[in-house]
């Protein structure tokens, strides 16, 4: 007994010392700190962070790591008594989010050269809210040891991720998870019009092994060979490649290169370092470091481009990069939360019956190809719209009232009350499951014909 | 804590003490857990369009076929994995304290290692083993020609929840079995009872509070679990809904919340299932001492046997931490069977970046896990000693913890806490490392709290009455009689809180403000956001394993030698 007690006062002070070793750690404060979040990875904050305070040594830069809707989040329940200095992100939309929030103050960067536009997309927020200040575009990424292995074509262009051979090989992230795969849905939906931009995002759909719910859940499975393609922001698959994974990357036709952003955030308690840092960021200085093998963005300051390794892609003189699609933000921001409730309904949460559906029709194109049946031709065709059905028009996508439905409140009890969003769902998940039952359905009656 | 426990120690000599001490914990409870997360969830109850009172958002999940399957699979899942944990937890628990086993505490310590699954990386390693690519179906597929779909759908989700959490069983019935009074034993061998018979008849039944115990915890943890079913992209259950709509940006849905709801009460059904199926049952045993079973030797055959099942076992639920292991060392591991060279590098990388994730964690972990403790055993007292009108509210309150959504409470501390400065510094409140340490014992609470209240469940009251009748106070009983006679599933209760908030990760993202209060899983977190990160992410990963496996082993160690001194001192 004796020994008990005396283990119990040793734990005790031990105890004592780690609470106080604990409040020393906490106690440290003071002199020029400046607080960023980030949903940028560490390679890419650590190199800026040193490089920054190489230049500016009397700052502290203190990085805080959330993904970008986490970040959000923080910075919204934290606005009462703010003590971020600067949010840094990929996804413009959610600097929208920061912005209509009021959480943001305008800057001007002191850099000049800086063009207005990177492909299609304006570099800065027309208010000067945030302002962009690497490019970034969608395209896909392969193991090229799954590749050999499955003996699987290399995909061009999104189109080719519908055929038959990549199915269950390619995977994506969630647009309602991941700003910037909404970005490349969009961009699909903008470049091919609404009802043929779905067929075509569906039909790459059906061949989908899975539906991650990070963004770097894509890179990272493509990188171990969980599966072999993978739809992806550049950098992710040229960091990737130049940690050494056997993996490539190419952007298609259709591709959208977005700015990523800074802002400095509403009342930040260091808003000189915070505007200074904004400023290393565009300065020639702080471009260089994107090029570096870990990071690999593009700069958005052509200057920068001469010093890059060759091959690198360069959107301000290989002008097909990302000019194709002409993309319209309005557009976007009106029907945002339609897109990624439509996607999920149809696509997320339906894709085992998305997917028999999918590989009904491969099956019976295969039989067709083989024996010419007009009439399977008729059924199958029918499979493939049945697929592609869309449960809202371009219009009413666009429509403030189902954007209600999503949004967070009424201004007035008197505006118009929309359905809820969990009705609105039920619907189009039933519409979703209804059609690719009758799809497979088809489809089977199609090679039944055609045997 | 130590004002804490001064303040029941002065209470405890006024004789309305237990009352005194249920409203302290009461007030804990209220504060960091209730408050917080009411700030979150009554928008639950909300109209969206009027802000008034509504139970609408409810009928509309259970007229939601998304909402209604997932809520099937979370429960198939659930089901299954205590099922298969069972099988697996049984065998290594039985064999390692019924028969003279060289390395039985070893084992034991190994046992607990599943529960230190790293975020992130524990998934990255099972599918690089297991998955559709991984080293075991590349091998079969190139040698045989077939794959085993391991890690397909709910399969993985259960094949990774039972590997994952089967320790909690392990734990509980070991705990148990020790307990066990000898004599019990004796006295149906006596009779002619033994072999199987003896198992199912005398010392399982016996052993019921702990596999109880530990199988409602893997229950509702695998219920409420996200962090697996997300990682493996399984989204139709009903954790994983919850956790994507709350943290998406623009949706504000109250429907992420009414699951969170939902989630709640079927923690607290499955609850109070198992304390129905407890009810009316005395497992107290008088006798102690002893060290529980009377260990037997095993025949050569029998041995070889036994070793074979628990080497399968062992290899089986390591299987991840073997992975990581080799990740750690990794340089590039794509596509192949095993990684194609490796190097020490990814460990250079966290020593000299990371030093300061570690010490937070040990500094973390271990507050939270002895403020449960603490909490667990006076809450364990309390409902079973005391006749405190409402005091099953508190075990109740407590375990609602487990089915909080970790992003809930990280958001409701941000919402509760924000606003308060804290005195001297001025700071925010929320910004305080204490509040994080709160934030764990939380989430960790019900883990203590199951292993404390099923160690009292086995101690007899009659030997408190026979302390209090030799003229001890109560206060004294407590600390003399019963807490030692607890301490083995004291103890257990200790290390799954412990090892389980030196990995968690979804209230912490929410709450870490610096990098220099961040703890372990928060870098992990970074790491595993980038491709060249992956090694480096490895390598502080089993840095946390081998940190709460040591400790596990330590905890073990004192505790074997403090039972075998008081049965010395007898």
């Amino acid at each position: 007994m004796l020994r008990t007690t005396r283990t119990l006062r040793n734990a005790a002070a031990a105890l004592v010392v780690l609470l106080l070793s604990g409040t020393a750690a906490f106690a440290q404060d003071a002199g020029g700190k400046l607080v960023i979040v980030t949903s940028f990875p560490k390679d890419m904050t650590t190199a800026f962070q040193q490089a920054f305070q190489k230049a500016n040594p009397k700052v502290t830069v203190e990085i805080l790591n959330r993904n970008t809707n986490a970040g959000v989040k923080y910075l919204q329940e934290t606005a009462s008594n703010n003590g971020v200095d600067l949010f840094w992100a990929s996804a413009p939309d959610a600097f929208e989010v920061l912005k209509g929030a009021g959480l943001l103050q305008p800057y001007k960067p002191k850099v000049e050269g800086i063009p207005e536009k990177v492909g299609a997309y304006p570099v800065n927020d027309p208010e000067g809210m945030y302002a962009g200040f690497a490019a970034s575009g969608y395209g896909i990424m392969w193991n090229t040891r799954y590749m050999k292995a499955n003996d699987l074509p290399i995909p061009k262009e999104w189109a080719d991720l519908t055929k038959p051979v990549y199915y269950d090989h390619v995977a994506i992230s969630a647009p309602s998870r991941s700003g910037t795969t909404h970005l490349t849905i969009e961009t699909i939906l903008q470049g091919e019009g609404w009802e043929k931009g779905w067929r075509t995002n569906k039909e790459m759909a059906g061949n989908y092994r899975t539906i991650t719910e990070r963004s770097f859940g894509v890179p990272d499975g493509v990188n171990s060979g969980a599966f072999g393609v993978g739809i992806v922001i550049d950098f992710f698959a040229l960091s990737s490649q130049a940690s050494g994974f056997p993996v490539e990357f190419a952007y298609p036709t259709v591709t959208t290169i977005v700015p990523a952003n800074v802002g400095v955030v509403k009342n930040a308690p260091n808003k000189a370092a915070a505007e200074g840092f904004v400023d290393f960021l565009l300065s020639p200085k702080g471009q260089e470091v994107l090029l570096e093998p870990a990071i690999r963005r593009l700069p958005v300051n052509p200057v920068t481009y001469e010093k890059a390794p060759a091959g690198y892609p360069n959107p301000f003189k290989d002008k097909s990069l990302g000019a194709q699609v002409n993309f319209d933000v309005n557009v976007s921001q009106a029907r945002y939360n339609v897109v990624d409730a439509l996607f999920d309904q149809l696509v997320t949460f339906q894709l085992d019956d998305l997917k028999a559906a999918t590989q009904a029709i491969h099956k019976a194109e295969a039989a067709l190809a083989k024996k010419p049946n007009d009439k399977a031709k008729a059924l199958l065709g029918e499979a493939r719209d049945l697929v592609a059905a869309m449960p809202v028009t371009a219009e009413q996508a666009a429509d403030p009232q189902l954007a209600g439905a999503f949004t967070v409140e009424r201004k007035s009890a008197k505006d118009a009350v929309p359905e809820r969003q969990a009705q609105v769902e039920q619907k189009w998940a039933a519409f979703a499951k209804e059609n690719y039952a009758n799809a497979r359905k088809k489809a089977d009656e199609a090679l039944a014909l055609a045997r | 804590m130590t004002s804490l426990a001064l303040t029941r120690d002065r209470i405890a000599r006024v004789r309305p003490g237990p009352a005194l001490a249920a409203l302290l914990i009461a007030a804990f409870l209220l504060l960091f857990l209730v408050v917080p997360v009411v700030q979150v969830i009554f928008v639950a109850f909300q109209d969206k369009t009027t802000g008034a009172f509504t139970l609408v958002n409810f009928a509309d999940f259970f007229q939601n076929a998304l909402f209604m399957r997932s809520f099937g699979n979370s429960f198939y899942v659930s089901a299954m994995s205590v099922v298969v944990a069972s099988l697996l937890a049984l065998p290594l628990a039985y064999l390692t304290t019924r028969f003279e086993f060289r390395g039985s505490v070893l084992i034991q310590s190994l046992g607990i290692i599943p529960l230190i699954m790293p975020p992130f990386i524990g998934a990255v390693a099972m599918q690089l083993l297991f998955g559709r690519n991984g080293s075991v179906n590349l091998l079969l597929r190139d040698h045989f020609g077939f794959s085993i779909p391991f890690m397909e759908g709910l399969n993985g989700v259960i094949f990774v929840q039972s590997i994952h959490y089967f320790p909690f069983i392990l734990i509980n019935l070991s705990a148990s079995l020790k307990n066990i009074d000898r004599a019990m034993e004796e006295s149906a061998q006596n009779l002619g009872c033994h072999g199987f018979r003896l198992f199912r008849r005398i010392v399982f039944p016996l052993a019921m509070p702990g596999y109880v115990a530990g199988a409602s915890l893997v229950f509702i943890k695998v219920f409420d679990d996200l962090g697996t079913p997300l990682l493996l992209n399984v989204n139709d259950m009903l954790a994983p809904q919850a956790y994507l709509r709350i943290s998406s940006i623009g949706i504000a849905d109250p429907m992420g919340y009414v699951i969170s709801v939902v989630l709640i009460a079927c923690s607290l059904l499955a609850l109070w299932v198992s304390a129905l199926a407890m009810r009316g049952k005395d497992y107290a045993t008088v006798q102690r001492g002893g060290g529980g079973l009377a260990k037997r030797r095993l025949k050569p055959l029998e041995l070889v046997a036994a070793y074979g099942i628990v080497l399968l076992i062992l290899v089986l639920v390591l299987a991840p931490h073997v992975g990581l292991g080799l990740l750690s060392f990794a340089t590039i591991w794509s596509f192949s069977p095993l990684p194609d060279a490796f190097t020490l590098k990814h460990y250079h990388t966290v020593f000299s970046e990371s030093g300061q994730y570690i010490t937070n964690t040990l500094l973390y972990a271990s507050l939270a896990a002895l403020l449960d403790v603490v909490i667990g055993t006076a809450i364990a007292y309390l409902v079973l000693r005391t006749k405190l009108p409402g005091r099953q509210w508190l075990d109740y309150i407590a375990m609602a913890a487990l089915a909080v959504p970790g992003v809930v409470l990280g958001i409701g501390y941000l919402r509760s806490f924000y606003g308060v400065p804290m005195p001297f510094t001025g700071q925010p409140l929320s910004n305080f490392w204490l509040i994080l340490v709160f934030a764990l014992a939380i989430r960790r609470l019900p883990y203590a709290l199951r292993a404390c209240t099923a160690a009292l469940q086995q101690v007899s009251s009659s030997l408190e009455e026979a302390a209090e009748n030799l003229g001890a106070t109560k206060l004294r009983t407590v600390g003399r009689i019963v807490v030692p006679l607890m301490s083995g599933g004291i103890l257990a209760g200790f290390v799954t809180s412990f090892a389980t908030a030196a990995v968690e990760l979804s209230a912490t993202i929410m709450l870490v403000h610096s990098q220099s209060d961040a703890p372990l899983a928060y870098g992990l977190y970074v790491y595993m956001q980038s491709a060249a990160g992956r090694g480096p992410g490895a390598a502080l990963g089993i840095f946390a394993v081998i940190i709460v496996g040591l400790g596990t082993y330590l905890s073990h160690v004192v505790i074997e030698r403090g039972r075998r001194d008081r049965s010395q001192d007898h």
